[in-house]
């Protein structure tokens, strides 16, 4: 995984340009981690943003969804950007970075292969910081209702009189 | 329509817990003309209210007071301050229920005969004769309009149910059908058939589904002898120096605290708050609680042996559409020893949303393991185990005196541990269940590990003699005579069946059991 750094805020046109010139997953910048295609942004006012896309990134780890963008795992993570949480994320955070350092890599984020993460994370399963953020995330990542199309999953059906009349026995396969 | 009952009104009798037990008794006093005060911890929610949501439904009704685990199973574990999956509402768990309503088997109500001694089991009969239960049984069916019962037809099969039975018909199976429900497959009790909307365990919008909320609560309200007081949380059993109860200490919604006189009180608050409330009831006259002077309340608690079966297809399913667990596979409810265990199981279709299924198929997992299963979500079906599991003493409820409740009363420990029975049986069941999948062509099957208690029982069991157990063929505690036991805990064994029929049976017996005691002046 590649990640832009930046010096000062860029403008949404800004970094449209330069991501599609760079083509790195995040874009780190004061106060904002985004994605590359600038589809979407984050301020962080607690974190450093290197931080947060360093979560970003253990979440996906955690629960790899090829098929699931970056900012459901960003919206996911959110809320870890707070006065309360930044202490706890921030430890954590680095504990990862001193495990990804021990292996030889520059950071966790900078590694090339899932399988070194997820070696990383294993080695750290039992902390508090990850059972935090992985139990966090049953919820925090599949409960978000834009998130369900993607899985195929329909939701709510009570005021679309339920499937009696919508495909409840449609299957033909079987 | 309410009736309010002076709290100096000691001719009532007081029912703590308007759920499967306690409402249905509630509902059935009134009916014969006896003053009924229902105490419910839980709020009001109707089918307006319910909502089509996993999570947000479970933080609407879900009982999530302080509790504690304990014992080798992976509950305590995974989800070590909630034991049990229970409804806090008035009409109880039956909001959030399927509706899988079965007889117990007649060799199951005599289980210490029939298994004979199985080492480390406190294996007990029911003091009930089966044929005893027939007409009562009859009057539940009707009560719950359950399918393929009394003429009514059974429910159509979902897209769940169709993987299921070809599975089970491909392995050579032939007790298959669509079950026993608690759910309209016609209007019925006006209330309207099934509209397949499957959230049939977040409170059935249509109330196509049985439950107390919607039927005995307000039919018990309407004859003018019922009063249901919601958000009443009962702290307490009092009795006098004659030790007979007298009445119950209870908390209402802003935390004041009342004392309501009774002539009889029953309890009905489920398996966990049953024992826990006869043991926070102890005095110097009953030093171990209530109604224990066998040493059983609390102990052999019961959950049945459960798991689920997920499997995972190369062709959408698309399981969630429509009832969550109507379909059934019988035959292995049988009891057979030549399979390695005493008892039986029965399968049945089941289904979470994504939401539930994340936090429920394999609790703690992670990595592409486990994501590649949800990836395969829309292409998954599900079936739910469920079977006898032996009473142990050890397994118990008792009071853990290090964690309090918002009332400060000591919070329940709920302690388990699988009996070597429940472990052969769950192997028996997960092999049988992923073969029925693999029969119809599964590309990947899930042994997913039980999940909280939905099933609690055992705790205050029935017993012919006083000392091995709480209360009577009634219901009536053995050591006092006006303190009935009246939910699922009075169970003296699991049996392989979902237990809320037969909660419901004993609710309308012992209804008419207490009300010819109140006539012969005995109570
Ligand atoms: C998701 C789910 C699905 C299920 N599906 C089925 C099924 O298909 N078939 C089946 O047979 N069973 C099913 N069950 C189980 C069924 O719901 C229970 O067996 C049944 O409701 C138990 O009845 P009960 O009277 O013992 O307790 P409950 O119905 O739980 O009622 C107890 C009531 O007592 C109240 N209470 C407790 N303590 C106090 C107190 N101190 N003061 C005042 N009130 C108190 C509670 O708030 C609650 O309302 C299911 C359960 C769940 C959770
Ligand atoms: S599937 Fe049927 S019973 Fe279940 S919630 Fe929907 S309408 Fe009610």
């Amino acid at each position: 995984m590649t990640v832009t750094s930046q010096k000062s805020p860029m403008t949404r046109r800004e970094l449209l340009s330069r991501s599609a010139a760079a083509g790195a997953a995040f874009v780190i910048g004061s106060g904002y981690v985004a994605g590359n295609s600038a589809a979407w942004a984050m301020e962080v006012e607690h974190l450093e943003p290197a931080s947060m896309a360093t979560l970003i990134q253990m979440a996906r780890d955690i629960y790899p969804h090829d098929h699931v963008a970056d900012e459901f795992y960003a919206a996911a993570v959110k809320g870890y950007d707070s006065a309360e949480s930044a202490p706890m994320v921030a430890a954590g955070i680095a504990a990862l970075n001193a495990a990804a350092a021990g292996k030889g890599f520059a950071s966790y984020i900078d590694t090339g292969w899932e399988r070194d993460r997820v070696d990383i994370l294993r080695g750290m399963e039992n902390s508090a910081f990850f059972q935090t953020v992985r139990g966090g995330l049953v919820t925090g990542l599949y409960n978000q209702k834009a998130v369900w199309p993607l899985f195929g999953y329909e939701g709510e059906s009570f005021s679309q009189g339920g499937y009696i009349d919508r495909g409840f026995d449609d299957i033909n396969w079987i | 329509m309410a009736a309010p009952f002076e709290l100096t009104d000691d001719s009532v009798v007081v029912v703590i817990g308007t759920g499967a037990g306690g409402g249905v008794l509630a509902n059935e006093l009134a009916q014969k003309g006896v003053s009924v005060v229902a105490l419910e911890a839980g709020g009001r929610y109707l089918p307006e209210d319910y909502i089509n949501d996993e999570w947000e439904s479970f933080g609407q009704l879900a009982w999530l007071d302080a509790r504690s685990t304990s014992g080798d199973w992976r509950v305590a574990r995974d989800f070590s301050g909630l034991p049990a999956w229970i409804v806090k509402a008035v009409g109880g768990t039956t909001t959030h229920w399927a509706g899988a309503s079965l007889r117990i088997q007649d060799h199951e109500w005599k289980a210490k005969t029939n298994y004979g001694d199985v080492a480390g089991a406190n294996l007990l009969d029911w003091p009930i004769d089966p044929r005893e239960m027939d007409d009562y049984y009859t009057k539940a069916e009707n009560k719950l309009g359950v399918t393929r019962t009394g003429g009514r037809a059974g429910l159509p099969g979902n897209n769940n149910y169709k993987v299921f039975e070809a599975g089970a018909k491909a392995l050579g199976y032939t007790e298959v059908h669509t079950g026993r429900m608690a759910i309209n497959s016609a209007e019925y009790d006006d209330r309207l058939a099934c509209q397949q909307t499957g959230f049939c365990f977040q409170g059935c919008k249509w109330g196509a589904k049985w439950s107390a909320a919607y039927t005995d609560i307000p039919n018990g309200e309407a004859t003018g002898n019922l009063e249901v007081r919601e958000r009443a949380h009962v702290l307490k059993i009092e009795h006098d120096d004659s030790g007979k109860v007298t009445g119950v200490l209870y908390a209402d919604a802003d935390g004041n605290q009342h004392m309501q006189m009774a002539r009889v009180v029953c309890v009905a608050g489920n398996s966990i708050e049953s024992p826990r409330l006869l043991l926070n009831s102890a005095s110097s006259m009953y030093p171990d609680g209530l109604a224990n002077s066998s040493g059983q309340v609390g102990r052999n608690y019961m959950r049945h042996m459960t798991g689920s079966v997920y499997a995972v297809f190369d062709k959408p399913v698309k399981m969630w559409r429509g009832t969550t667990m109507a379909g059934i596979i019988q035959d292995e409810a049988r009891h057979d020893p030549s399979r390695g265990f005493v008892g039986g199981y029965e399968f049945e279709t089941l289904s979470l949303g994504l939401p539930f299924m994340a936090a429920f198929l394999d609790p703690g997992g992670w990595g592409r393991e486990f994501t590649t299963a949800l990836d395969s979500y829309e292409n998954m079906a599900g079936m739910w185990i469920v079977g006898e599991d032996m009473p142990q003493e050890t397994n118990r409820v008792t009071l853990n005196h290090d964690l309090k409740d918002q009332y400060g009363m000591p919070a329940p420990n709920v302690h388990f541990d699988d009996h070597p029975n429940d472990v052969a049986m769950r192997k028996h069941a997960y092999q049988q269940g992923m073969a029925i999948y693999d029969a119809v062509g599964a590309t990947r099957t899930f042994p997913t590990p039980p999940y909280p208690s939905t099933h609690n029982l055992g705790t205050n069991r029935m017993s012919e003699n006083p000392r091995d157990g709480v209360v009577n063929k009634h219901g009536q505690t053995h050591d006092i005579a006006n303190l009935f036991v009246s939910d699922g805990s009075q169970f003296t064994t699991g049996a392989a069946e979902n237990p809320t029929l037969t909660i419901v049976a004993l609710a309308i017996r012992q209804a008419d059991h207490i009300a010819a005691e109140l006539g012969r002046g005995n109570l």
